[in-house]
């Protein structure tokens, strides 16, 4: 009987110390004799993204332990394998369980459960069988499956993913292309990172299939630098593919031949809008173009060029092989299927959670989420879709996640990075954070954006720091709108959202931050005071602990004070006041 | 201090042929060289027929191109949406008064880089900063301070 250990290797596990925690498996296991019965397997992230998770599978019975730190390793080995008594207060708690159940994970099915780095572990889950089935049907069926599965391109704006194969199909030329799009540049958002590493095989088994359906032999994936675990394991995916002849000239016999290639960008933003991505593939600014003509018209080096984001291709193979009925019966009457959320921010869990389409925001924030991190400060709103998002407000708590009511609100579904924030956070700050963000990443092409979202920037930047005018929300609402009809592309198209979204839903706090010149959440720090309140100072000291530069004047049994010409507002003594005394 | 270019060449020769060749290109000459020289931009204009500007015109287009040489360790913060509600701006304003350099810029003595990052994605951690590959989450003033100790330590052994 095989022992299998499971220890997540994602960006997040090693740097917890996954590494030093298979080395001690390594070791204790050989000084037992126990080396030969077990296999260590490493994973992907779950989707936790805060610890070192190892499982121990022995025939059916699965145990979970979470944070395991390298000298608990002995113990697990010593009570759980040689004693056959799993060890109790290591095991993975309720959190853990309320995390996974409530998720319907077909897109991350692998990731955490498969060794990425191995083809053949890849293959026994299913790995390849869809693209063994395609080749007999012919690449009009494939595309006549997805369409009918209803699914939509998961990279933000959601187009139908059939449609846009047929249109590439149509066109004849001597040379057509497919593109994964793995430029996760959205602040927030890591669901692609954590497929490429956890399921590098499912991206590159949908792009074959994408290039058999279409007619195209040449891939590329454009990933971001910033991702290298992700890059070496596409590059040892794409080799094993080679090998097994997944990948390169007459795949299985079929006559259909196809290769990818991995581009890394190079840091901006810009580059995950269609046109801009082509641009840098060819070696050029990343500047977007207008459309038409389409990338499926004309794209890469002038060919028919079909773009689809990591979720989506990783959602085909699935399709094709439980049918597209199986697909469309999961989700809503327009929005078929799952999502992937990175849930961030002020909730108990963190990471990413796949759920069907149709769920509502609370039932993700409130059963995966686990709720807000500290039951005392109340929650405020939820951030979707990034900075070309918006912020949505508690009464709207119960809107469905599917692309027509979530862009009803004004925000957009994005690529799904989802940020929960409570009473502490100001959406002013918010607003202001995600527009900096734009600003900067703007190609400076066309004047809406270039100039129009600096000018909003200007004007956030006055209201925080208590210089704020009220004529000057009518200047942010005519100025967000125009730059929203009149930019070039989808990134200054959606730069406004953010703004948007937090004047129509949370106005008086920018009444606060004009009118009263106050930050509710006391997070603009030209409007805090930073003064301590006697009346609520419980005299802890915990302030005069924090404070890096000795600002805070303290004795035994006695208020805190301030020395405001020390002080450097960098507010570790606001984050940690447990009576919230210092305004 | 004069830049050896035969690296360069080397690179040059790999990718002359191929279409769509710069920025990789430049990303190669970047990890030999810790930043794009002017001597090696000259080199490629030169050999591969593109006009200066042209090069210069992608190299400050993309966040990733260093025009001068950079620290011996380099201080990615994350200001990610996650890391900013948890405090990765202040962060960022800590490291960046304690070391005396803004975004961008390198320490006096060549031992420190500092710069801003959208996101590490590493939202379960935040905040978050990656000091050259290494991953610190749930960043404190207090643990910025160990942290910086670290690397200067390091340097006077």
């Amino acid at each position: 009987m095989e022992i299998k250990i499971l220890i997540c290797m994602g960006t997040s596990g090693v740097s917890a110390g996954a590494l030093e925690v298979e080395r001690n498996f390594i070791t204790e296991l050989k000084s037992c004799g126990l080396d030969k019965k077990c296999k260590i397997v490493h994973t992907g992230d779950r989707g936790l993204f805060r610890d070192v998770l190892v499982d121990i599978i022995i025939s059916d019975n699965r145990i979970t332990y979470q944070y395991v730190k390298p000298e608990d390793v002995s113990i697990i080995v010593k009570e759980h394998l040689l004693e056959g008594e799993p060890v109790r207060k290591l095991q993975a708690t309720e959190d853990y369980e309320q995390f996974f159940s409530g998720q319907m994970r077909i897109v991350l099915s692998n990731c955490g459960e498969i060794d990425p780095e191995d083809i053949n572990d890849y293959e026994t889950h299913g790995g390849y069988d869809a693209l063994k089935k395609v080749f007999q049907i012919s690449s009009q069926e494939v595309i006549e499956e997805v369409k009918k599965s209803g699914l939509k391109g998961r990279g933000g704006a959601g187009f139908s993913t059939g449609l846009k194969w047929e249109f590439c199909s149509k066109p004849e030329s001597d040379k057509k292309y497919v593109v994964c799009n793995a430029d996760e540049g959205d602040p927030g958002a890591f669901m692609d990172r954590s497929v490429l590493e956890g399921d590098p095989h499912s991206v590159i088994e949908g792009m074959i299939i994408a290039g058999y359906a279409i007619g195209a032999c040449e891939g590329y994936i454009y990933c971001r630098a910033e991702y290298p675990l992700a890059i070496k394991r596409l590059k040892k995916a794409i080799s094993e593919a080679k090998e097994k002849g997944f990948l390169g000239s007459n795949i299985l016999g079929s006559g259909f031949s196809f290769n990818i290639t991995i581009k890394e960008g190079a840091g901006a933003f810009v580059c995950g809008e269609e046109t801009a991505l082509i641009a840098s593939i060819e070696g050029h600014r990343g500047m977007p173009k207008t459309r038409p003509p389409f990338p499926a018209q004309e794209g890469l080096w002038s060919k028919p060029t079909l773009i689809n984001n990591v979720e989506t291709f990783a959602n085909i193979r699935h399709i094709i092989v439980k049918g597209a009925e199986w697909f469309s019966s999961i989700g809503t009457k327009e929005s078929k299927g799952t999502k992937v959320f990175a849930l961030a921010g002020k909730v108990k869990n963190t990471g990413l959670v796949e759920v069907p389409m149709g769920m509502t925001i609370r039932e993700l924030i409130y059963g995966p989420g686990g709720g807000m991190v500290n039951n005392n400060i109340p929650f405020k709103g939820v951030q979707i879709g990034g900075p070309s998002g918006g912020c949505l407000p508690e009464e709207l708590l119960d809107t469905a996640i599917d692309y027509e009511s979530i862009t009803k609100t004004g925000a957009i579904m994005g690529s799904g990075g989802m940020i929960v924030m409570d009473e502490q956070t100001c959406m002013v700050d918010i607003a202001k954070f995600f527009l900096k963000f734009t600003v900067a990443e703007s190609c400076g092409q066309c004047t809406p954006c270039r100039v129009g979202l600096k000018r909003m920037l200007e004007v956030l930047e006055k209201i925080t720091c208590g210089e704020g005018e009220e004529e000057q929300i009518i200047f942010l609402e005519e100025m967000g709108s125009a730059i929203r009809d009149t930019a070039l592309c989808a990134l200054g198209n959606t730069a406004p959202n953010p703004v948007l979204t937090t004047i129509k839903y949370f106005l008086d706090e920018y009444d606060a931050h004009i009118k009263e010149k106050k930050c509710p959440a006391h997070v603009c720090v030209e409007l805090v005071k930073f003064e301590v309140i006697e009346e609520k100072c419980i005299k802890c000291g915990q302030c005069y602990k924090v404070c890096p530069v000795s600002a805070v004047v303290w004795q035994k049994n006695d208020y805190a004070k301030i020395d405001k010409a020390k002080c450097i507002k960098c507010k570790a003594c606001i984050n940690i006041c447990p009576t919230v005394a210092i305004e | 201090m004069k830049v050896n270019l035969s690296e360069a060449k080397n690179i040059i020769k790999k990718y002359c042929a191929k279409e769509g060749a710069l920025i990789p290109l430049l990303q190669d000459v970047q990890a030999i060289y810790g930043y794009v020289p002017e001597e090696v931009v000259e080199l490629i204009s030169k050999e591969l027929s593109i006009f200066p500007v042209e090069i210069y015109g992608v190299l400050t287009f993309y966040a990733q191109f260093y025009l001068t040489p950079r620290g011996k360790h380099t201080i990615k913060v994350c200001q990610g949406t996650a890391c900013h509600v948890m405090g990765g701006g202040e962060i960022l304003s800590y490291l960046s008064d304690t070391l005396g350099i803004r975004e961008g810029e390198t320490t006096e003595d060549g031992i420190f880089s500092l710069e801003r990052v959208a996101c590490l994605g590493c939202c379960g951690m935040a905040p978050v900063i990656m000091v050259d590959n290494d991953f610190y989450g749930k960043c404190t003033i207090k643990k910025m301070e160990d942290i910086l100790s670290n690397y200067q330590k390091e340097k006077s052994i």
